[in-house]
């Protein structure tokens, strides 16, 4: 009960200072709209782009693709805004893994409601082709959350070594990799309105991705943030 | 850790190594379309994975140890058997792209296993960056060990797993049938067992070796 409690506290902490500055969703939210515009600005240099057979996969890979940029973003910050006194706090006042816990859930909530804003935004751009809007849906969900578990794990590791961004992307995508092609094949499966349960494999595949990684992440956080 | 000062299974090792030299090339294998006699590089290709499994499973028992008690030598341990579980990476990677060049026609065709290889490589690539980043020598230890365990099971994920959920020509992938299924009859298991056995004692011997060459220098480095 002790650690629900200070996670949910620490989770509250969390939405309290973001809804203050708004600093990172803003930020986050911008990007993700600047890139939006500047593919669709680019496409429309080649006219008829939408009719022509590619159009479909470009789409999804290219979504996928900003997803993924935008996730490292705001993620990489959740370590690293972060002053050395303020983490010496938290450590006095609760468990490491709330501190993970907490971070993790609120990283989810955070790419879960970026990623929607980006759906909405890369609708109203680019023509729709999906098939089964539901699936898709879902399955930038289950992306989110991926990237979330994943991110938050990998940034607290390069915050310890040296903050650096550079560390950040060498970490994470060797581990991102095995999630964004099954989240590709998973989504392509929805774009096409194929059958549904041809892509339970893939979800059972995310899923256990996650508990894998959520897993270790709360074994090996204890032993990170000590100093 | 008394093990690795012990002779019994470097002999062992060399043993069956030189006997999968004659009992891989020479015992008569099954005849299949395709693959014909490249059927053999089944006693030198899946060794060199297997020999790579068991020293990145040693060298993640050893960051675990590592985490636990925060011994040094646990640390060089585990460095050193990605050391050499990278060696043996690579040799599997060319191993199975010249298999590859005489059955699928390509060194490299882009294929699911082949690529997520690829990118199990650089997870490990990732792991000596690392290393490299961080100067203070135990948190770089701790660092470096809990990035290792965190690895491992991605990289079993991408190697083992995901490749078999698609269209892979390899092996054992993507509904092909796996060598062990019809096609290692009881002749090609006198060869393929001790192959396996053998390479990953090779591997572990050469582990060892390096170990203790890191153990030397750091005593040496030790202020006393």
């Amino acid at each position: 009960m002790n650690l629900i409690n200070q996670t949910w506290h620490l989770f509250k902490k969390e939405i309290l200072l973001e809804w203050r500055s708004k600093y990172a969703f803003n930020g986050v939210l911008l990007y993700v709209v600047s890139t939006v515009f500047i593919c669709y600005i680019s496409f429309n240099l080649t006219p008829g782009f939408e009719h022509s057979g590619g159009y479909k996969i470009v789409w999804n890979v290219l979504f996928w693709i900003i997803i993924l940029f935008a996730s490292v973003n705001a993620i990489a910050k959740s370590f690293m805004q972060e002053s050395k006194s303020r983490l010496l706090y938290y450590y006095t006042i609760a468990s490491p893994q709330a501190i993970i816990l907490s971070k993790i859930i609120y990283n989810i909530l955070l790419m879960s409601l970026l990623s929607i804003l980006a759906l909405i935004v890369y609708l109203l751009f680019f023509t729709n082709t999906i098939g089964d809007p539901i699936f898709y849906f879902l399955s930038v969900l289950l992306g989110s959350c991926s990237f979330s578990t994943v991110f938050t794990m990998i940034s607290a590791i390069a915050s310890k070594a040296g903050n650096n961004g550079t560390l950040m992307s060498i970490l994470s995508f060797p581990v991102i990799i095995p999630v964004i092609l099954v989240l590709i094949r998973l989504s392509k499966g929805a774009m096409d309105g194929l059958e549904r349960s041809l892509n339970y494999g893939n979800i059972g595949v995310l899923c256990a991705i996650n508990v894998i990684v959520l897993a270790t992440s709360l074994l090996l956080f204890p032993y990170l943030w000590r100093d | 850790m008394k093990f690795i000062y012990q002779t019994w299974w470097k002999v062992l090792a060399v043993i069956l190594v030189f006997s999968t030299f004659f009992t891989g090339l020479l015992f008569h294998v099954p005849t299949l379309p395709v693959l014909h006699e490249t059927i053999r590089n089944l006693y030198f290709h899946v060794p060199m994975w297997m020999a790579m499994l068991t020293v990145f499973v040693v060298s993640v028992f050893y960051s675990v140890k590592y985490l636990s008690t925060g011994k040094e030598e646990h640390d060089l341990a585990a460095v050193e058997c990605v050391n050499t579980g990278l060696l043996f990476y690579s040799l599997g990677l060319v191993t199975g792209m010249i298999w590859a060049k005489y059955t699928w026609g390509e060194f490299w065709s882009g294929d699911p296993k082949q690529n997520s290889a690829a990118i199990a490589f650089l997870l490990y690539c990732a792991y000596l960056v690392l290393r490299n980043s961080i100067d203070e020598e135990q948190k770089r230890a701790k660092i470096s060990a809990i990035y290792n365990i965190f690895a491992f099971p991605i990289m079993i994920v991408l190697i083992f797993i995901l490749p078999r959920m698609t269209d892979s020509l390899h092996p054992g992938s993507g509904g092909n049938p796996a060598f062990g299924k019809y096609d290692l009859d009881n002749g090609m298991k006198i060869a393929f067992y001790p192959a396996m056995l053998g390479w990953s004692f090779i591997a572990l011997w050469i582990a060892t070796i390096r170990y203790r060459i890191r153990l030397i220098e750091y005593k040496k480095n030790a202020i006393n």
